[in-house]
């Protein structure tokens, strides 16, 4: 499948409209808004979507974040703190690329800040689906003037329960800075 | 809750002729996150494409840079650039070149501004950037900018505006 945040289904109908010539013909709903979190005063350790409604195909969460200090986002479905997750990516650090996996353990992997701000896009595809494992897929990264971080990652959370909440913390001690912003999306399929 | 038109086009165009760079102007403080997509069916005269935002030219390493991963061939790398604008298109100088970029929380006034980007072409290479522009400033205007050279005439440019709830 193409990479959800390039490729979203109404797309195609919008742009025709627009190369007519006309006015921008209203977007279909086909990714809608769920929820937006945005970091107050003091900071937080993690952040988490609840109740997330099943009535969609996909989630995409859109961030940009800094930490207290660098360190790794951690992405949790479902409250399962166990060893259920693995991963593979590939990285940069603004002189080296380097990919590697994981096997089943209890951080799975996310995405890697600093205290600079940095972005990531991150898709749980077929969320709602029982008969499947989960998929997630992570892009994200920032620079820091001559140096910085940006890495893909698939992860597999094991585990065919229908996705209903979504966490997202620091591997380590430390906090997502204020203003840190996270929005959640539903795509229709 | 959900809200109508999450994902809504701004602008597009198709450059009747080789440019050297190309501005989306007046953008609405409305959305979240910008969307912009790249695609070139002809080799562009400039080797790169970079981005500049609300008419800020400052020179090398003082308010843009970049940072990058990608495969050539058979092998991965990375590197680090300061620059006048952030890079978001490698191998520009090759066809059928694509790109699609995020410019993140482009509307407030508290943090620098990160742009994730993703381009290549099968013949060539793909590449991802993390790019950032060193200014807390709002942005209201952004510049499809040749670096080095011209864009190439066909090429199809769309801005899109993501809302959050």
């Amino acid at each position: 499948m193409a990479h959800l945040w390039s490729s979203c289904i109404v797309i195609g109908a919008i742009t025709a409209g627009l190369l007519s010539g006309g006015a921008a013909p209203a977007a279909a709903t086909s990714y809608e808004s769920i929820s937006t979190i945005t970091v107050g005063a003091g900071g937080a350790s993690s952040i988490e979507f609840t109740s997330i409604p099943s009535t969609y195909k996909h989630l995409q969460v859109r961030m940009l974040a800094s930490f207290s200090g660098g360190d790794w986002t951690e992405i949790k479905l479902n409250g399962d703190t166990g060893a259920n997750y693995t991963y593979h990516y590939l990285q940069g650090n603004g002189s080296a690329a380097s990919a590697g996996g994981g096997g089943f353990n209890a951080s799975g992997l996310g995405v890697q800040f600093s205290t600079q701000w940095g972005g990531a896009i991150i898709d749980v595809l077929d969320y709602t689906n029982t008969n499947k494992l989960k998929t997630v897929r992570n892009f994200g990264g920032y620079d820091a003037n001559g140096s910085g971080f940006i890495i893909f990652s698939s992860n597999l959370w094991n585990n065919t329960a229908a996705v209903t909440s979504l966490k997202l913390q620091k591997s380590s001690a430390g906090t997502f800075q204020q203003y840190s912003s996270f929005a959640l999306y539903g795509i229709k399929g | 809750m959900a809200a109508g038109s999450t994902y809504t086009p701004i602008a597009t165009t198709t450059l009747g002729s080789a440019v050297a760079s190309y501005t989306f102007s007046s953008i609405p403080s409305t959305y979240t996150d910008l969307v912009l997509i790249y695609q070139s069916p002809s080799a562009a005269s400039a080797p790169y494409i970079g981005l500049q935002f609300n008419s800020d030219t400052s020179g090398s390493s003082t308010n843009y840079s970049s940072t990058v991963v990608y495969g050539e061939a058979s092998a991965g790398s990375a590197r680090a650039t300061n620059n006048y604008n952030v890079r978001v298109v490698n191998n520009a100088n090759q066809a059928n070149n694509m790109m699609t970029c995020s410019i993140m929380n482009y509307a407030n006034s508290t943090t620098y501004k990160s742009v994730l980007a993703r381009n290549g072409g099968a013949t060539y290479g793909t590449y991802a950037t993390a790019g950032l522009w060193r200014s807390t400033a709002a942005i209201t205007s952004v510049v499809v900018y040749g670096d080095s050279g011209n864009l190439a005439s066909g090429t199809t440019l769309t801005l899109y505006g993501i809302a959050a709830a």
